[in-house]
């Protein structure tokens, strides 16, 4: 008995039983029983009824459904475009060598620390039409028609959403970059100033190119990420209004958890899973490609 | 990186202070209206300072509807599950990197596969679960797929870090006669602490902060954590702007104060967590 517990296979068995127990119930096999679950009809906590195909048919024709996929991708787009730049510029300058940038870093770094039900909720009181920061603010220079309703107009609210998101994840490609900047050989500075080099060449010849590795799996993040957003959204416009910010997974929550159509829910949720998976695995592949990225 | 003249600092600190507003000013804004009353919120310029420094709103807040109990919730949920995912990825990082078995690789792919799992992809099973587990709206049954979550990358750190561990001191320890249960307890988890803190920390603030589970699996008020506390409070309250704002503070504050004694820690595990992830 005490050789088979100390015997090679039983340690390997035993170790790593705790997290396979985990993994297997709450991240494996949730997977197939969403699938399995999508053939039912089931709504509450009635037994469900199976309907072969039904949901699926259904969800080829929702547009909510292909618009809450639309957007999804918008905001991949839009964070894209806003987080990288923005975080690449704030750590080019804290990376300047000026006073205090490890206090302003220090600072800059504070959002990542809040919940995004939280930022979602500080953001509605900065969007607020009547006592909101913003539009206190335009009032207060005198531009009044800058003054929107920027959570309750249609065409604004999705772009009021990418902000927030934008606040809140911004610091953290901005110390990503900060790191990989630190990286870079101090030589190649010097001998790009003694070159007659302008901060603003030194920055575009010799920081973006350098940092190209970085920069590329930075925004596999923001991609990756950028697909699973849900408390946010779900806290800041609950998807509205009329579904403009709607996205997967605001949407797979509503029809399961507030309507409780189980079954036409996990239809979503397994559709969401097959998006992001592929996408994931996707950009993971590509970038692992690349032998020479670090951070 | 370069010496730089006057005109480039002042515009370098020009942008840095933008950026600050913008970061911080939300959060002072929270700080200075939630000493307010509530008509005087709306009857005076949002920017204006408190009249007087009063705490009624945080008593309100914190004892009349409960938010004590969001944080005890919270902190308990948090420490049992970070405890138990140290744990277990670091018995499954040492299986993987020092015992070698034939699918010690695939089995690696296998759970670090687990991160590229949505979360909202395993709500519906995982809500289903819990009640026939009997486990729906404890704070038990939001530990396990706190935990599971967590593991991806919490194994792949550990591994990572236990791969780098010099052999040579097991080695000597095997000599003595050590079994693989005393290999693991006294020479190599000793050993990743710094890894063992990094993991740590990234699930600390991850699970401190999450919602989807909470939201889901719990409902009544006994059992939320504080993300779900604060965002049944603004459905409840959401008309007396002074208090939500002061619920909404005293959510970010905890994280905040120990953000203030270990800031490198803390922005190096978040960063490190989420690269890996």
């Amino acid at each position: 008995m005490k050789a088979f517990i100390h015997s090679r296979r039983f340690v390997i068995f035993l170790f790593l039983l705790p997290a396979a127990f985990f993994c297997i119930l709450y991240l494996v096999a949730p997977i197939p029983i969403s699938a399995y679950y999508s053939f039912f009809d089931w709504r509450g906590l009635n037994q469900g009824r199976f309907i072969g195909w039904e949901n699926w048919k259904r969800l080829i024709n929702d547009r909510v459904f292909w618009l809450s996929v639309k957007n999804n991708f918008k905001l991949v787009f839009f964070s894209l475009i806003t987080q990288i730049p923005i975080g690449l510029i704030l750590a080019a300058l804290l990376s300047s060598k000026i006073k205090g940038s490890r206090l302003f870093k220090v600072i800059f770094f504070i959002p990542m620390l809040i919940s995004s039900v939280a930022v979602a909720f500080l953001w509605r009181y900065m969007y607020d039409p009547y006592f909101g920061l913003i539009n206190n603010f335009f009032r207060l220079i005198g531009l009044d028609r800058f003054a929107l309703d920027w959570l309750g107009d249609p065409g604004l609210a999705f772009y009021s959403v990418v902000v927030a998101t934008c606040w809140q994840y911004i610091p953290l490609y901005m110390i990503i970059f900060m790191a990989g900047i630190t990286s870079i050989p101090e030589e190649l500075y010097e001998a790009a100033k003694i070159d007659g080099a302008t901060s603003f060449q030194t920055f575009w010849r010799i920081t973006i190119p350098l940092l190209w590795p970085t920069i590329v799996n930075a925004a596999v993040l923001v991609i990756v990420g950028s697909l699973k957003y849900f408390a946010l959204i779900f806290a800041l416009t609950g998807g509205g209004p009329n579904h403009a910010s709607e996205v997967m997974a605001t949407y797979m929550y509503v029809k399961a958890f507030t309507e409780m159509r189980m079954g036409y829910g996990s239809t979503i949720s397994f559709s969401l899973f097959m998006i992001a998976f592929t996408v994931s695995v996707f950009f993971l592949y590509i970038t692992n490609l690349r032998k020479n990225s670090r951070w | 990186m370069r010496d730089l003249n006057l005109f480039q600092k002042i515009i370098i600190y020009l942008m840095l202070i933008i950026w600050l507003i913008i970061t911080g000013y939300p959060i002072i804004f929270l700080l200075q209206n939630s000493f307010k009353g509530n008509i005087e919120f709306f009857t005076t310029p949002v920017w204006s300072m408190p009249a007087s420094l009063k705490f009624n709103n945080y008593r309100a807040v914190v004892i009349d509807s409960g938010f004590y109990k969001y944080f005890i919730n919270s902190i308990i949920v948090c420490a049992v599950s970070v405890f138990l995912i140290i744990f277990v990825s670091s018995l499954a990082g040492y299986a993987i990197a020092r015992i070698n078995f034939r699918f010690s690789n695939a089995v690696f792919m296998f759970f670090v596969a687990g991160m590229m799992i949505p979360i909202h992809s395993t709500l519906i099973p995982v809500y289903r679960m819990t009640l026939s587990l009997g486990v729906y709206d404890t704070l038990t049954g939001l530990i396990g797929p706190y935990v599971a979550f967590s593991l991806p990358v919490s194994i792949f750190i550990l591994t990572g870090f236990i791969r780098e561990i010099p052999v040579e001191l097991e080695e000597a320890a095997i000599i003595d006669g050590a079994s693989y249960y005393q290999l693991f307890s006294q020479v190599v988890f000793p050993l990743t602490k710094p890894a063992v803190s990094t993991v740590a920390i990234y699930n600390f603030t991850l699970l401190w902060n999450e919602f989807a589970y909470a939201l889901v699996l719990t409902s009544s008020p006994e059992k939320r954590i504080l993300t779900l506390g604060l965002f049944e409070f603004q459905s409840a309250y959401g008309v007396d702007i002074p208090k939500t704002l002061t619920a909404l503070f005293l959510s970010l504050l905890p994280l905040l104060i120990v953000y203030i004694f270990f800031q490198e820690k803390i922005i190096s595990g978040m960063t490190a967590g989420a690269i890996k992830g």
